[in-house]
């Protein structure tokens, strides 16, 4: 991927997510992440190579929550339906399950601004997934909130994907998160942004918030930090 | 407004159960203030502006030269109790307020159609902005007799000017609301394969409003001004409050002038007031800034 300014941003990534896997990319900021969300999603063209989709529907958490401000909570998890001309009916019932899901029921007829971060955050959530997509891309998603949000956030991502079984690619610069949430941990190096490490992460499905305390957690951890300061250098 | 926390949703096996932040926030209800504090200052300050009048009129200027601003309850005599003069101020000023309405009108559906074409493309916002910041400054005065001669001295003159003044800052607001919207959300409708209408009708306009409403407050006063000076100007036609300002000069009746000078002012602030309350009405409960919170 190179920008018309001559930005050579992302060179010679490859990988494949399927259903039930879970892919996190971490690198340092400015490595080409978001780039290569963008390219997935097909917000951004590629100047070369191939992006392979098996479904139209791809479900996309931005860094910020991106909430309507001026649509209550139920109303901004019904959008993506809404747009996909689902009915009325139809729409404010997928709407409520998705609610339960992220357990921001009783909060349908709160307007953004007067719910938290992580609120926001499970609010964008729900509303992806109300079409419930195949493949869940998340771009850095919970970097804006504190510390114990973002591990409750981090637990409730996991629940979903244990439950859904969607494909998840995953962009984070938070080592321990990746590890706790994935599959799979790739390691991307600075521009122009390329894949430098894989690393599969063997704990099993549902796991227990407690493995961030496992020895094994951690030499991961170790691993892949030393991994990014390679990558860095 | 109270939100059950105990959510009957089955709770999932996840250690460190309910999350923290599922507990409504500091429960945001207004705190009433004190009836006092909200209607002293502005009585006091109305006190003593109408002290200070008084001084003048009976202090600074000498009986043959009160004419010049005769005392508030000689106002109030000459003309708000006197029933004639009142019922032809309320005649001119309703006359006035009719041409202010319609001139308000046609300028928001100009403005937001030319924010909406403007909002559509950069090229087309380059094109014709400096334009209307030209129109903004043109000075009104000078081209009322203009428009007199192109539209005659009748209503739609005065209708015209009232376009004329009371369009630029609708313009202005709602383009900079529909261009306010987060890249997210546009990012978010692409991906759903949204299209122009959709996105105009479900982000932008929407994000515009509070924007909107701050430009129709001022546009809103500016138009009964533009009726008001238009009026003054065209005498065709109905007697709107311009005319009779006119009329007061010319017969030096002091009394009556300041009367319907207070009176414009009052139509002014009514719809400065109607606004502000549609404003809240339509989106207070989601823009902090409608509702003038810090």
């Amino acid at each position: 991927m190179t920008f018309p300014d001559g930005t050579k941003a992302l060179t010679n990534v490859s990988f494949d997510v399927a259903r039930g896997e879970f892919v996190t990319i971490v690198g340092p900021s400015g490595c080409g992440k978001s780039t290569l969300l963008k390219i997935a999603t097909g917000l951004l063209k590629q100047t070369s190579g191939d992006v392979v989709l098996e479904s139209d529907r791809v479900g996309y958490v931005f860094q910020d929550a991106t909430l309507m401000p001026w649509r209550t909570v139920q109303r901004n998890v019904e959008l993506l339906a809404e747009l996909h001309g689902i009915p009325k009916a139809e729409r404010v019932e997928l709407a409520r399950k998705a609610i339960e899901t992220v357990r921001l029921t009783g909060f349908e007829k709160h307007y953004p601004r007067s719910l938290s971060g992580g609120m926001k955050m499970r609010a964008s959530l729900a509303r992806t997934l109300t079409l419930s997509p195949p493949l869940f891309l998340f771009d850095e998603p919970f970097g804006a909130v504190d510390e114990i949000t973002r591990e409750h956030l981090n637990e409730e991502t996991l629940r979903l994907f244990e439950k859904e079984q969607f494909g998840g690619l995953f962009i984070t610069h938070s080592i321990s998160e990746a590890v706790f949430l994935s599959t799979k941990v790739l390691v991307m190096s600075a521009r122009p942004g390329r894949l430098v490490a894989e690393f599969d992460v063997p704990f099993e499905y549902p796991r227990n918030p407690d493995i961030r305390f496992d020895p094994e957690f951690a030499r991961l951890s170790g691993q892949i930090s030393h991994a990014l300061r390679g990558a860095h250098a | 407004m109270s939100t059950d926390i105990e959510s009957p949703v089955t709770t999932p096996a996840v250690a460190g159960d309910v999350a923290p932040d599922l507990e409504p926030e500091a429960t945001y209800k207004p705190k009433r203030e004190a009836v006092w504090r909200i209607v002293l200052p502005p009585f006091l300050v109305g006190a003593a502006t109408i002290g200070f009048w008084y001084f003048i009129s009976y202090v600074i200027l000498e009986p043959k030269r009160r004419f010049l601003l005769q005392p508030p309850h000689r106002v109030w005599q000459e003309g708000f109790a006197d029933s004639e003069t009142l019922s032809e101020m309320f005649k001119g000023l309703w006359s006035s307020g009719k041409v202010a309405f319609w001139g308000l009108l046609i300028a928001i559906a100009l403005g937001f159609a030319l924010a909406i074409i403007m909002s559509q493309a950069k090229l087309i916002e380059r094109a014709f902005f400096p334009y209307f910041v030209m129109l903004q400054a043109i000075p009104i005065l000078a081209i009322v007799p203009l428009i007199g001669f192109w539209f005659g001295y009748g209503r739609t003159s005065r209708i015209v000017v009232c376009v004329i003044i009371a369009i630029f800052p609708i313009i202005v607001n709602t383009l900079f609301g529909l261009l306010s919207a987060e890249a997210g959300l546009h990012d978010l409708l692409t991906l759903h394969g949204a299209g122009r209408l959709t996105r105009i009708r479900k982000v932008m306009f929407p994000a515009a409003l509070p924007a909107i409403f701050a430009g129709l407050r001022i546009s809103a006063g500016l138009s009964v001004i533009g009726a008001i000076v238009s009026d003054f100007f065209f005498g065709k036609g109905d007697i709107g409050i311009g005319q009779l300002l006119k009329r007061y000069v010319a017969r030096i009746e002091g009394e009556k002038l300041l009367a319907a000078v207070i009176l414009s002012c009052v139509l002014g602030v009514a719809v400065f007031v109607f606004f502000g309350w549609l404003a809240n009405r339509v989106a207070g409960k989601w823009a902090p800034a409608v509702r003038g919170k810090k």
